[in-house]
């Protein structure tokens, strides 16, 4: 009963210092609410890269079948359940929930062939499931195709953004530290070793997967009721790396990681953005400042070299 | 009926041209498996490398032969570039994949998704982002056959794409016969069936594997040039397709498996090409990536791999 | 599945750990976002600020990278003059990286963080649909040079563009291809993006209306280099001509392919056309073909030489059309502050909505009531693998 109170009370502080945001810069909420997004979708993606040792690359793909389901649901039933804001939200609530289920559906189809497979593979083919449903999308007349999908209300708010951020932070602890946790150290430390021991792999994997693509689902219905205005390409092979560099950084593996990661990734650019403005810079430096996916590639390839465990996680034993 | 058999032949053709340029590319990643066991993400960027590497000599090269285009300027300038690549690539293993050797699988990997990545935007930043036009080190032409012997001489091949095919053929013979006739051939083949027996027998896996990546680079760069001759606007973000198809093509024939990678490349190409004259353009990413994932799921080991046990 | 979900919601313990997560959280994005703060720069109070969003790295970057040199000019000319109503214009520019999300990040920047009077951006119309939005809300005018989705000005009143809208050229084009005789005509259109299918959709609506046969529609994806699949199903049904509303980068490509497949039939495009490598790449392929821009840098009027001189002196090669209506913004924006005589949201807006016969780069503009530029489409030929102006096209 103590738990359930407690996320209670973690919901009630987002609402309260929702209500008190009001007044705020929008640019620091914009950032804001991008920080808690990306929260959502790296901790989500951590299941899978982090404590499951799987790597898919195609999480973007699953955010982009959560916006545009979601957007989709408010933008043709919108006011199914009366024109009230409090319908509306409500309404959009379930749409956000709908747009994690379907992305969790398409998970499950994804994830049942493609996670027998090994880790290599499992990138590739997530890429490639990444650039089908972009190219679905790209097709589909009634998602705007080409065009991008626009007019989405704006529900998203601090609130609910956050609010979906601690019940994703509140349900990859819990699962981790039950005993699924436990098989999904399983298959990441060895494979067959836990296949060995009675472990059915296949389910951890792909519980862990489904899951994801759920959190990842309901980050792309928010980004979508926020910016109000999604198109194909912004879910792109570049948007899933964004996201695996934060898994990266913050430690494969370690949520608290991960979360802190997600913030400092989301504030990072913006800060270089002043970096860049720094006159006593040399002119090379400034412009690579300027280019975030340099700067990133550069941070994957040293922290791999030197501290493969990420900034906050825990040193494996090397293993041939 | 007699339209038709000749448009499927010339897409046949067309796709044939296409598929040899993936086959380049698909074997350097299939070499790379065969030895360290990890897939090459930035081996895509590779060619990418090739084709600017072209652009920067291919003016002066042409100097050199007094300005005038032809198969003298051709040969150097794939040698040259060839030479390049294998450079680049030893040097990306020495840096980024050596200090790795003994490190799990994922860190091997997301360390090649890193030099990906950094060449594309690095290329971006350094090459500028805007198309650069190839330089004509060739002067090319449709070829046909002559006009008597009816119908048939309504098919043709662009110069260049025969040259292409011609040079991959003879490229993938003296791969062949580096690794069934050489001293190195035969330590790649004993470092990819077992790395630590091969050592035992007195071979330095770290020359062997520098050696693949530099095999696997110079023929990324030949591709990059082929590629070039026939269509001569290059860009920094060139080598993400061409890879990821040149994967698809390694796995679809086998990865590990030379002459698998071949017939992977020339199928890939034919599959693309007829989806565009018969099917969509819209569709062909999704159909190749679909061919991907059927084959893991029928034959994993792909069409000429065989089967290995995992060893524990 | 459901049974695997069920534990979930049974533990107590993990719970301490997520408050802790939440509190670290809060702490570190407080103390982030005051560190963003102190670095603010300090700007001078009697500075006119506009904002400027470009793909200056990304994808789009060839695109952004000439917009923004273009309207740098503009800004560097009206400031070298003496600047506006007595102050200097500072022009921030931010690159939103072709990155979707961004746009909306940096136009709520520039509005509460800058403090700018105006928004001047971007080339791609899926960038500037996500800023339109917030500057509406707030009041702040904001001015695409080249975004040609009618949807975006039809986001509010304070949403304008110098460009003109896929329809317009399009119908254009349809029409001259008619003018030339042509009554068989494919069609080859990039599916990756919205300005080709726009252009597209108008030109086969503006051709079968006055009788014209569209043999083939193929479309290729941005990105693709073997083009032969397309031309030679186009081949086997003689077209009179071919519509490529595509941007240069694949429309160079094409030319090659489709002079070297022995297709002879002249190509038709829109202003995608106009870049560095079109004819470098193209060479000779091009010559006989037809394609509506918004200038030529040949044209022999004072405002254009001058244009070309300067934009030459400052970086090397000739201005394309981006620059160009990059330009265009810049200096719109400039003549509706000083005709306002204030920098105040409302009389901007009033003041660049009353923009009339602006003599302009890209020809005369005036601003029609839907906010979208009326101005003259320039038609160019090829010839011998140099330009030639072929017409003008009055709107």
């Amino acid at each position: 009963m103590r738990s359930q109170l407690l996320l209670l009370l973690t919901l009630v502080a987002c609402g309260v210092i929702s209500t008190l945001s009001s007044g705020m810069n929008p640019y620091y909420y914009d950032i804001l609410v991008g920080i808690g997004i990306n929260i959502i979708l790296a901790a989500g993606l951590n299941l899978v890269n982090g404590y499951t040792g799987q790597f898919s690359l195609g999480h973007a793909g699953f955010m982009a079948v959560g916006a545009y389901g979601s957007s989709w649901l408010t933008l043709s039933y919108g006011y199914v359940l009366g024109s009230s804001s409090i319908a509306m939200s409500a309404f959009y609530v379930l749409a956000l929930l709908l747009g994690g289920i379907g992305a969790a559906l398409v998970g499950l189809i994804v994830g049942i062939p493609s996670l027998r497979l090994r880790g290599d593979y499992l990138a590739i083919v997530t890429l490639g499931f990444n650039e089908i449903i972009k190219g679905i999308i790209q097709n589909c007349e009634a998602l705007g195709a080409q065009r991008g999908l626009g007019g989405m209300v704006l529900h998203t708010n601090f609130f609910w953004t956050f609010a979906f951020a601690a019940l994703t932070v509140y349900v990859v602890v819990s699962l981790v530290n039950s005993t699924y946790g436990r098989g999904f150290l399983a298959v990441k430390d060895d494979e067959i070793a836990a296949e060995a021991m009675g472990i059915n792999t296949t389910k951890y994997k792909v519980l862990a997967f489904v899951l994801a693509a759920f959190f990842a689902g309901i980050a792309g219905g928010l980004y979508a009721h926020f910016k109000q205005f999604i198109h194909p390409e912004g879910f792109n092979f570049i948007k899933s790396v964004d996201i695996v560099v934060m898994v990266i950084l913050g430690g494969m593996g370690s949520t608290i990681g991960v979360c802190l990661a997600a913030v400092l990734l989301t504030i990072l650019p913006e800060l270089l953005r002043y970096v860049s403005r720094i006159d006593a810079l040399p002119e090379w430096l400034r412009h690579v400042t300027e280019n975030r996916m340099i700067l990133y590639s550069l941070l994957l390839i040293i922290l791999m070299l030197t501290r493969p465990q990420g900034l906050f996680g825990v040193r494996l034993p090397r293993k041939k | 009926m007699a339209d038709k058999i000749i448009l499927f032949l010339q897409q046949l053709i067309n796709g044939l041209a296409q598929g040899s340029i993936y086959a380049l590319i698909a074997l350097g990643y299939t070499m790379v498996f065969g030895v360290l066991r990890f897939i090459n993400f930035a081996h895509g960027d590779v060619y990418m490398l090739g084709a600017f590497a072209g652009f920067y000599i291919g003016p002066r090269m042409l100097h050199l032969f007094g300005d005038k285009p032809g198969y003298g300027v051709l040969v150097s300038m794939l040698l040259v570039t060839m030479i390049l690549c294998a450079l680049i690539g030893v040097l990306i293993e020495w840096l980024c994949y050596r200090p790795l050797r003994d490190r799990p699988k994922l860190t091997v990997l997301i360390t090649a998704i890193g030099v990906s990545l950094f060449l594309e935007n690095g290329g971006q930043f350094l090459f500028g982002a805007d198309p650069k036009s190839f330089p004509e080190i060739l002067t090319d032409s449709y070829l046909s056959l002559p006009e008597s012997w009816g119908r048939i001489s309504e098919l043709g091949i662009q110069l260049s794409a025969a040259i292409s095919m011609l040079v991959t053929v003879i490229l993938l013979f003296g791969l062949r016969h580096i690794v069934l006739h050489t001293k190195m051939g035969m330590a790649m083949r004993a470092l990819s069936f077992n790395p630590v027996a091969a050592s035992l027998m007195g071979i330095n896996n770290s020359v062997v594997i520098a050696f693949t990546f530099g095999l696997g680079s110079a023929l990324a760069g030949a591709a990059g040039i082929l590629t070039s001759i026939q269509q001569p606007s290059i860009d920094p973000l060139m080598g993400v397709n061409a890879g990821l198809k040149a994967f698809v093509a390694a796995v679809l024939g086998g990865i590990g498996n030379l002459p698998g990678a071949a017939l992977g490349g020339i199928l890939i190409g034919v599959i693309e090409t007829m989806v565009v004259g018969y099917v969509s353009p819209t569709y062909r990413d999704a159909i190749v990536f679909g061919v991907l994932i059927l084959i893991l799921l029928v034959k994993p080991t792909g069409l000429l791999g065989a089967s290995e046990q995992e060893k524990v | 599945m459901i049974e695997v979900f069920l534990p979930i919601f049974t533990l107590a313990r993990p719970l301490a750990k997520t408050i802790v997560i939440m509190k670290t959280l809060v702490f570190s994005v407080l103390a982030t976002v005051g560190l963003a703060a102190s670095l603010l720069p300090l700007r001078a109070a009697d500075d006119i600020v506009i904002g400027e969003f470009a793909s200056l790295t990304g994808g789009n970057a060839s695109f952004g990278q000439s917009s923004h040199k273009g309207t740098q000019l503009a800004v560097d000319e009206i400031n070298a003059a003496g600047g506006l109503l007595g102050k200097k214009i500072k022009l921030i520019t931010e690159d939103d990286q072709s990155t979707a999300g961004q746009p909306a990040t940096i136009v709520q920047k520039f509005i509460n963080q800058d403090k700018v009077v105006a928004v001047l951006g971007e080339v791609a119309s899926s960038k500037s649909l996500e800023a339109a939005p917030i500057c509406q809300q707030n009041k702040i005018p904001m001015i695409s040079p080249a975004s040609t989705n009618p949807k975006v000005t039809e986001v509010g009143d304070y949403i304008f563009r110098v460009c003109f809208i896929d329809s317009f050229q399009g119908t254009v084009m349809a029409k001259f291809a008619q003018s030339k005789g042509w009554k068989r005509v494919a069609v080859l259109t990039d599916v990756k993006q919205d300005y080709s299918v726009g252009l597209a959709k108008f030109f086969v609506e503006g051709f079968k209306k006055n009788g014209g046969e569209i043999v083939k529609e193929q479309s290729y994806s941005s990105g693709d280099r073997d083009f032969k699949a397309q031309l030679t199903s186009m081949k086997s049904l003689k077209p009179e001509a071919i519509f490529l509303p595509g941007y240069y980068t694949e429309v160079s490509l094409i030319a090659k392919q489709a002079k070297l497949l022995g297709l002879k039939c002249p190509l038709l495009g829109g202003d995608g056309w106009v870049g560095d490598s079109l004819l470098k790449v193209a060479g000779n392929s091009l010559d006989g073909s037809f394609f509506s821009c918004h200038f030529s840098a040949q044209d022999k009027s004072p405002v254009v030489q001058g244009f070309v001189e300067k934009f030459k002196a400052k970086n090397g090669a000739l201005p394309d059309d981006m620059a160009a209506l990059g330009y265009d913004s810049a200096m719109i924006l400039a003549e509706a502050i000083k005709k306002a005589d204030t920098t105040d949201g409302d009389k901007l807006r009033e003041a660049i909505a009353a923009t009339k016969d602006h003599p302009g780069i890209t020809g005369k503009i005036t601003l029609d009531k839907d906010r979208n530029a009326e101005k003259p489409a320039t038609i160019l030929t090829i010839a011998n693998g140099a330009y030639k102006f072929e017409q003008s096209v009055a709107p």
